[in-house]
């Protein structure tokens, strides 16, 4: 009935009773990419998370891929994010005591995807990190984690790759580097992406911007 | 991948509190393991050693003693009684079996027992090979005897005094000959060497001779008095030469003149003695009247040995029920050990749950992988624990089978089993608040800060 990548509507969310946000309507066409931008404290972040399914509106719709998200069970949603839905987060958060490429490994097997697969290998030379395999994450670079980060929001080919400031650390050139190599990922999956971002070097790269 | 190799990943991602918790968990199977191995073997030695006998009778003394050397033959005999005497009662009608026995020797720790022939069959000794002694100085050998000195039917030895292998005198004048071997019984019959009263008696009457030589010196009329006194001795002292007149047997002769009052005593008024007597009732009347009869009126001593053995496992127990508490103790702590590094592991892999959840895992992945980790734990110790307490039994075993010639070796037991079962239910109550914590963390919150 609706093959939009992304929409939400009438989105409200509080934390305590005095704080509570409304967020803007999104439409997303497939394929397309969209920016949500706004000062600090804002509610970026949790715009994200609601889209993402990991926080529950107290009102509104998020329909990814034409299905209404907020509506699912906690585990039927933990299943539908795994699969549709590649989330990169501020921080590098990985699992310590896996290697680089048991980071990946365990993204597709939280969702009962094969494990000993060459799409790995080759996302990790992909993003030049081929050689940081069986490397632990605190052996890891600040860029190399934030390509690792990359990797693992797309290993299982989502429609919606959602990232949280994910160039707020870097400079320009960096900064141009990893935006280019969100793009290409998206597009090699014809997945939409979402930045939430107060970076104001990558608003002139899209169309789609959402003000908070 | 999948959740047993991450399992396996996250115990060795801090391998030093899994070590502790392990170990901790381990040392309390251990002893606890180690407690029903033992005791287990220990209990059913003990009982199916008693072998249906109701009183044994011996020289007044510990009545404890007397049970452990009359019955397990471990313990020195408290002294002799008059073989006159100990006849005398068999006559009771309430007995209806008597068994003498006459202790005194033995053979590289073997203890030799002058008995008559209805003793292998209080242990349903049959015979392997050869034939029940029947004359003086014919022996049979139990199961292990022949294992551990390879003595053989027709195979001749000599006995030392005493009960300590190479520690008491030789009696070389005297050759014990094998006639027969018993097949194993698990008893303490396997251990023993068995012959007639009669050889006891010559053997130590012997003694006696040597005992007066000692005190007479060289006065050379003994010889001749002691020929008279003792008919047989006359031929053997004849047959081996004289060698117990000079030479080093002397000395080896006094040491025997101390043994001698405290556990054969003397022959001097040729009365002869034995060690003790094993009694059975004819019915249970025996044991309200026997006892008290013998205790009062004669100058033996009458032990019953279920009350013995009774009142042995009522000092054991309190011994064994502090360890088993304080193994208890060991294992409650290593359960909240288990239980407070979870949960502070949980601090820091809230980002890690929190992630897995955002992956895709779902809460009760997320749950497992902790519970997981908790039971691994404990199987872990688990099993540590079950090879550690079979090192310790094989310890004790060794110890044992060396100095008192019991074995309580035993590998399987039947409350391993269901100690695996508690064992895991420990692991999974300490893993589970924190797994109940973990299912709910907040996601959001967790990967925003």
């Amino acid at each position: 009935m609706n093959n939009k990548a992304l929409i939400t509507r009438n989105l409200i969310f509080s934390y305590t009773r005095s704080v509570t946000f409304g967020f803007p309507d999104i439409d997303c066409e497939p394929g397309n990419h969209c920016i949500i931008t706004g000062p600090s404290g804002c509610g970026k972040t949790t715009f994200l998370h609601l889209i993402a399914g990991l926080l529950k509106p107290d009102s509104g719709e998020v329909i990814v891929q034409g299905t209404d998200t907020v509506r699912l069970y906690s585990s039927e949603a933990d299943r539908f994010r795994g699969k549709n839905i590649g989330i990169i987060y501020q921080k590098p958060h990985f699992i310590q005591w896996l290697t680089a490429f048991e980071n990946l490994q365990i993204a597709r097997y939280l969702n009962n995807l094969a494990t000993e697969n060459e799409d790995i290998n080759h996302l990790l030379r992909s993003l030049n990190l081929q050689g940081k395999a069986k490397s632990k994450p605190s052996q890891m670079s600040q860029g190399e984690l934030q390509r690792l980060s990359i990797a693992r929001a797309v290993i299982n080919k989502p429609a919606l790759i959602l990232a949280d400031e994910p160039t707020s650390s870097l400079d320009d050139k960096n900064c141009e580097e990893a935006l280019n190599l969100l793009k290409r990922q998206a597009e090699e999956l014809q997945a939409s992406l979402v930045i939430a971002t107060h970076d104001k070097r990558l608003l002139d790269h899209f169309s789609n911007r959402i003000f908070l | 991948m999948n959740i047993f190799s991450l399992n396996r990943k996250q115990i060795k991602a801090k391998p030093l509190s899994s070590l502790l918790n392990i170990f901790l968990f381990a040392t309390g199977v251990a002893i606890i393991s180690f407690l029903f191995l033992t005791t287990e073997k220990i209990e059913s030695q003990l009982s199916s050693n008693v072998a249906g006998i109701d009183l044994v009778v011996g020289a007044k003394g510990s009545p404890l003693q007397l049970i452990l050397a009359g019955i397990y033959h471990i313990d020195h005999p408290t002294g002799n009684i008059q073989y006159k005497e100990a006849l005398e009662l068999t006559k009771n009608p309430l007995i209806k079996q008597a068994v003498p026995l006459a202790l005194g020797d033995s053979y590289r720790g073997f203890r030799i027992i002058g008995t008559d022939q209805t003793y292998p069959d209080l242990y349903h000794g049959q015979l392997k090979e050869g034939m029940l002694w029947k004359t003086d100085f014919e022996t049979n050998i139990g199961f292990k005897v022949a294992e551990k000195t390879g003595l053989k039917i027709s195979d001749s030895f000599t006995g030392v005094h005493g009960f300590i292998e190479d520690a008491g005198h030789a009696h070389d004048e005297h050759e014990y000959i094998v006639t027969g071997i018993f097949e194993e019984t698990g008893t303490v019959l396997d251990q023993l060497i068995l012959t007639n009263i009669a050889s006891v008696w010559k053997i130590h009457e012997h003694h006696h001779e040597h005992h007066d030589e000692k005190h007479m010196e060289s006065e050379g009329a003994h010889v001749t008095e002691a020929e008279e006194t003792h008919d047989h001795e006359h031929e053997h002292t004849d047959k081996s030469g004289h060698v117990h007149t000079d030479g080093h047997e002397h000395e080896h002769g006094y040491d025997h003149g101390h043994n001698a009052g405290e556990e054969h005593g003397h022959t001097q008024e040729n009365d002869e003695e034995i060690t003790m007597l094993l009694v059975k009732y004819t019915n249970p009347m025996g044991a309200i009247t026997l006892p008290r009869l013998v205790n009062s009126s004669t100058n033996m001593q009458a032990a019953s040995p279920a009350l013995e053995i009774n009142r042995l496992y009522s000092l054991m127990g309190v011994g064994i029920r502090t360890i088993r508490l304080i193994a208890g103790f060991i294992m409650a702590i290593s359960a909240f050990s288990i239980f407070i590094s979870l949960l502070n592991s949980l601090k820091e892999r809230k980002y890690e749950l929190a992630l897995i959840r955002s992956m895709g895992g779902s809460r009760s992945k997320v749950f497992s992988l902790v519970i997981l980790e908790g039971i691994s734990i404990a199987f872990i110790g688990y099993l540590v624990g079950l090879a550690l307490s079979r090192l310790g039994m094989l310890l004790v075993s060794y110890y044992t089978e060396n100095n008192y010639h019991y074995n309580l070796q035993q590998w399987f037991n039947i409350n391993d089993g269901y100690f695996l079962f508690v064992s895991l239910v420990i692991g999974l109550l300490s893993a589970l608040i924190p797994a109940i914590k973990a299912m709910h963390t907040d996601i959001s919150k967790t990967l925003s800060e």
